[in-house]
């Protein structure tokens, strides 16, 4: 109970934040990442929408040659897919900055070069180049710390291929503290999910049997199918125990053939 | 001594004025509903119990007995609307052994409000109390400062307004038992689905005059969880074993 009443002058502020409630996960296998969340959109007990985005799909434009191979490909091999999770509405506005910088960065790097600097392209290629996973990390812990004092009140998590093909995902604090790692989970299930994802995707506590409890279950790269598995049980987990956590999940898988989603629908109470 | 301990309250005043600590209950997030028939009454809840944003128990009991056709659906603070409720119960049944008169639902109701006014709003049970008695089939809702209200339906927990909404728009004077049944599930699937307080399945207790109050337990349950993609059990020896000791059995002599 607060201090007695009347003792004291209540000052009221105006709150900028809320808690949207959800999950986000990223998991990065060795030659494909996956970046998931649920769909619901949340306020203290009620529901906003059932069908929110958290994560987007930063692209270059998917050809018809790709359209062709598969069709239900919504980016290249070269997009960073996006998710952020916490206040939505500044969710969307760093995603919203970010796409910005994307934008403009792959723009000025496929601009033609300057007369009397040639030598900058001494191969004088023609191959478009992206923006790889290493810069687009670095960017978005600019645009984090840049509100240093007004934080985006998000965890931020990006998935993709790095340079080598391999896949990989980068997440952040709120502020822009940043790390690539192999699994992170951000938001409301966070705590539930990510000791789940240390046993399950980096074999955390187990020891090979017989061995005496002397020798830890070596790591090894989880195939796409089992990987998939893991996201499907750990949200359909998560949504049993967590009131901000449900309606439906968003899987977004990308590889060398490109960026695939899925749709799966969660528990709606 | 009787009633309530306050020993410890000075002392949670000061634990939570120097660091920022409080005593965390068990709510009941809860939507519940209570409807008149024109034979009876029947009363609703969802089975869904929270701890701030965990489920705490998927299916757990919110009607509860305080005669054989007094019952009760309580929303709120869970172990004040379990505590009131079994206290009235036992009241009531001493009142019945001493009168050898049947409870009524009005004795039990004075009993609630002028227990929970005395409280002063402390006992957060919000209830809603329905029964039959040699008098008739009553149906009353009851809040933690001790207000009372009489009425055809009612609906109390967080998840009252979508219930509520449902209720406002079906309801009808004189419904048969089964009629009145389906609008009382109808009304606390509203709250299972769009509060995000209630939720799992549908309980419901049928009160008809002149005959045995029936609880339908689980009467709906839309939310099944969907069989897991993977099993995960774990091979023998996975877990580290760090130091094994054994304790010898020991046997107690118990003769005096």
């Amino acid at each position: 109970m607060s201090p007695q009443h009347g003792s004291q002058p209540i000052q009221h502020q105006f709150n900028p934040y809320s808690d949207n409630g959800g999950t986000l996960l990223g998991i990065a296998g060795e030659d494909f990442a996956i970046l998931a969340s649920d769909t619901r959109q949340s306020v203290d007990y009620s529901i906003n929408t059932r069908l929110s985005h958290k994560i987007k799909v930063i692209s270059p434009p998917v050809t018809k040659e790709m359209k062709l191979e598969s069709t239900d490909i919504v980016g290249t091999k070269n997009s960073v897919l996006f998710g952020t999770n916490g206040f939505s509405a500044d969710g969307d506005a760093l995603t919203k900055a970010f796409e910005e910088n994307w934008k403009w960065y792959v723009h000025d790097q496929n601009s033609n070069v300057e007369t009397g600097f040639e030598f900058l392209n001494e191969n004088n290629e023609e191959k478009e180049s992206f923006m790889s996973m290493q810069s687009a990390a670095r960017n978005v812990q600019h645009l984090l710390y840049g509100k240093r004092f007004f934080p985006y009140y998000v965890h931020t998590i990006l998935a993709g291929l790095d340079e080598e093909g391999k896949g990989c995902v980068y997440s952040f604090d709120p502020v822009g503290s940043y790390e690539r790692e192999q699994c992170r989970v951000g938001g409301a299930g966070a705590s539930l999910i990510m000791p789940f994802l240390d046993n399950q995707v980096n074999f955390k506590n187990q020891y090979i049997p017989g061995t005496n409890s002397t020798e830890r279950r070596k790591i090894e790269y989880l195939s796409l199918d089992e990987c998939l598995k893991l996201v499907k049980d750990a949200f359909t987990s998560v949504t049993e125990r967590h009131i901000t956590v449900g309606d439906g999940l968003e899987i977004f898988i990308i590889d060398k053939n490109g960026v695939r989603s899925e749709y799966h629908a969660l528990k709606k109470d | 001594m009787a009633g309530l301990s306050f020993d410890n309250h000075q002392r949670n005043q000061f634990l939570q004025s120097q660091h920022n600590v409080s005593v965390k209950t068990t709510s009941t997030g809860t939507t519940i509903v209570g409807i008149k028939f024109d034979n009876g009454v029947v009363i609703a809840a969802d089975t869904r119990s929270t701890q701030g944003p965990i489920v705490a128990d998927k299916n757990c009991e919110k009607l509860h007995r305080m005669s054989p056709k007094i019952w009760c659906a309580g929303a709120g603070t869970a172990a004040d609307t379990e505590a009131v409720t079994q206290l009235i119960g036992s009241k009531l049944e001493l009142q019945q052994l001493y009168s050898k008169r049947e409870p009524r639902v009005v004795s039990s109701l004075q009993m609630l409000k002028q227990h929970l006014f005395k409280y002063q709003g402390h006992l957060g049970a919000y209830l809603i109390v329905a029964g039959v008695d040699p008098t008739g089939a009553h149906l009353f809702s009851c809040q933690a400062h001790g207000s009372t209200d009489v009425g055809y339906y009612q609906s109390l927990g967080s998840g009252s307004l979508a219930a509520m909404a449902v209720l406002e728009s079906e309801f009808k004077m004189n419904m048969t038992k089964e009629e009145a049944i389906k609008l009382a599930a109808d009304a606390i699937e509203a709250g299972i689905w769009n509060d995000l307080g209630s939720g799992s399945n549908v309980d419901i207790c049928v009160m008809e005059i002149g005959k045995d109050a029936e609880l339908l337990r689980n009467y709906r349950t839309p939310n099944v969880r969907e069989i897991k993609e993977k099993s995960y059990k774990f091979a023998r020896g996975t877990t580290g074993i760090l130091r094994t000791e054994i304790i010898s059995e020991v046997e107690i002599d118990t003769s005096v």
